[in-house]
């Protein structure tokens, strides 16, 4: 049986999320503390050294793009906390924010320190409300303590936009436009809010900070898989008996995320798919649930951990509708600035829902994927290059889903 | 109700802080009055066409009237296979109207929305943003009973 490990969810019913002195008391604030008495670079070679990558789905080494924002050199730099949640089936971010959004302004602050920053948002999607305002109090009670310092931090809410949950998309919103990626290079930690050099992580990355900080890089890296340290939380959905979140060590197999924490499938029935990482991530047989959830792992079955969501489809489940249903997602999503996309969306809509209704004729098949390839390599950012996968993945192992429906 | 004016004028001085006053109008008349777009526009010194752009992008925004109540029914994929279309279908029934309508006593507008992050217990309805977890055809009434 595997076993739950919680470092980001350290605080998970330990601390009031009202009150800053429960976290104070959990031992709170340390972190930053040590921090800022040791000089930027050591606290950036540290970060580095624990292997810690994004958790919002890149997996971009933590450290070193803090170091592109230190070295970059500019009067005014930023941090921003992407709280912007939007991937369908996640919601790992709102329970961090819900239970311990202190962790979440410490590590922001620590990475404010190591950067030379002193000014942070965190974009939190419009949907979330009521999460906004718990962020709201944590930042005035901690502000009010003289917790952060000279660091200050804004929330900044999203209104409904996919796209922005890429960093570039986000820091167009905070500047109060249309949500639409920049072209890159050049990369926000050198170019980013109001043209200034600027960081942007992940909830569960930032969330991740204070306890790295605190326990050191040799501690971090020696947790879960090597190339991608840690723990992951995951959230489960979908028709599997327990519909809830876990944090786990980042070598976890799918098969004991899924039997261990899921409790199986729900109703006595059997497993088809499980779609993992959000509505963008690829779908997964049977024959691959021994994969260690790791970034490289799962990328090496042409699957990606991404926000570690576990959609899991049962034996009944008609896959075309459900990719029917994914493709319609991307059309609405979709920007519309770069042209592979905007167009290559609804297309993949309009076949897939040919294919649903059994009007679509085998060539279709090959056209779907040809399209599907195309964006992956030619769409400007992550939406228009993910937004195949589903359908990608599904062709590989559940063929017969599709050609079921040819007449 | 106060005056969107008074409203977007409260963040004239935000660095790119036309999206926090559209919010703003938003919780207050439930939508953003064409007027106010043209206003922001003024207020934030931007064209009139950057400020539609803006207020036109986000799906969470809705240029134009719409209910007091918004009824916005996820129908991402986990809630697409629990069941959101029957959720939609009692809905519609329930209230007279199809999805995209306002009821005529102007109380209630239904709206599809894609994911809102409460996937641990689908279908997913939210009114006025606050989430209704584990929906069925059959608690339709009685949660709605809570705003008429």
């Amino acid at each position: 049986m595997a076993e739950e490990m919680r470092i980001v969810l350290r605080n998970l019913g330990k601390v009031d999320p009202l009150n800053v002195d429960t976290y104070i008391q959990a031992g709170g604030y340390q972190a930053l503390a040590k921090a800022k008495s040791m000089s930027q670079t050591d606290l950036i070679e540290e970060v580095k050294r624990s292997g810690l990558r994004g958790r919002g789905g890149a997996g971009f080494n933590t450290g070193m793009k803090w170091n592109f924002s230190y070295s970059a050199a500019s009067d005014q730099k930023y941090v921003i906390c992407n709280a912007d949640e939007g991937e369908p089936g996640t919601y790992k971010d709102r329970i961090i924010m819900e239970n311990d959004p202190q962790s979440v302004l410490e590590g922001m602050a620590i990475c404010g320190y190591a950067i030379g920053a002193n000014k942070g948002y965190i974009y939190c999607r419009g949907e979330y409300p009521y999460v906004v305002e718990i962020l709201n109090k944590a930042i005035a009670q901690a502000s009010e303590k003289g917790l952060l310092g000279d660091f200050d931090i804004e929330v900044r809410m999203g209104a409904g936009a996919y796209v922005c949950g890429e960093e570039s998309a986000l820091i167009e919103s905070i500047e109060g436009k249309r949500g639409e990626p920049r072209f890159k290079p050049p990369f926000p930690p050198v170019i980013g809010l109001w043209g200034k050099p600027t960081i942007v992580n992940n909830v569960e990355t930032f969330a991740n900070i204070p306890a790295i900080v605190e326990k050191g890089a040799d501690w971090f890296k020696g947790i879960g898989a090597a190339s991608y340290p840690g723990t992951k939380i995951m959230t489960l959905t979908g028709d599997v008996v327990n519909r809830t979140f876990v944090e786990v060590p980042t070598n976890t197999t799918i098969r004991q995320v899924l039997d261990d924490f899921g409790g199986g499938i729900a109703g006595g029935k059997k497993f088809k798919a499980v779609q993992i990482g959000g509505t963008s991530g690829g779908f997964i047989p049977e024959s691959l649930l021994d994969t260690p959830i790791d970034f490289d792992s799962m990328a090496a079955i042409g699957a990606t951990l991404g926000s570690g969501a576990f959609f899991v489809m049962d034996e009944t489940r008609d896959i075309v509708d459900v990719i029917d249903r994914i493709s319609k997602f991307f059309a609405h999503e979709s920007c519309g600035k770069c042209t592979p996309c905007r167009e290559g969306t609804q297309r993949l809509h309009e076949m897939l829902h040919k294919m649903k209704n059994g009007t679509a004729v085998a060539g279709d098949l090959d056209l779907v994927e040809r399209l599907g390839t195309v964006m992956s390599r030619a769409c400007l950012c992550g939406l228009g290059q993910a937004a195949p996968a589903p359908i990608l993945t599904t062709l590989k192992h559940f063929r017969s889903d599709y050609t079921g429906k040819f007449n | 109700m106060a005056d969107y004016r008074e409203i977007i004028g409260t963040y004239k001085e935000v660095p790119g802080g036309i999206i926090e006053a559209y919010h703003a109008v938003q919780n207050e008349y439930s939508y953003i009055p064409e007027d106010a777009v043209d206003y922001a526009a003024q207020i934030f010194n931007i064209p009139k066409a950057k400020a539609y752009g803006v207020a036109t992008f986000y799906s969470y925004f809705k240029v134009g009237s719409r209910g007091k109540n918004v009824i916005r029914i996820c129908e991402s994929a986990p809630c697409h296979i629990a069941g959101a279309d029957k959720v939609v279908a009692a809905l519609e029934k329930e209230l007279g109207i199809k999805m995209g309508e306002t009821t005529s006593d102007g109380k209630f507008t239904l709206e599809f929305a894609e994911c809102v992050g409460q996937c641990q217990a689908t279908p997913v309805i939210t009114i006025n943003s606050k989430p209704y977890e584990d929906v069925t055809a059959e608690k339709i009434a009685a949660i709605l009973a809570e705003y008429k």
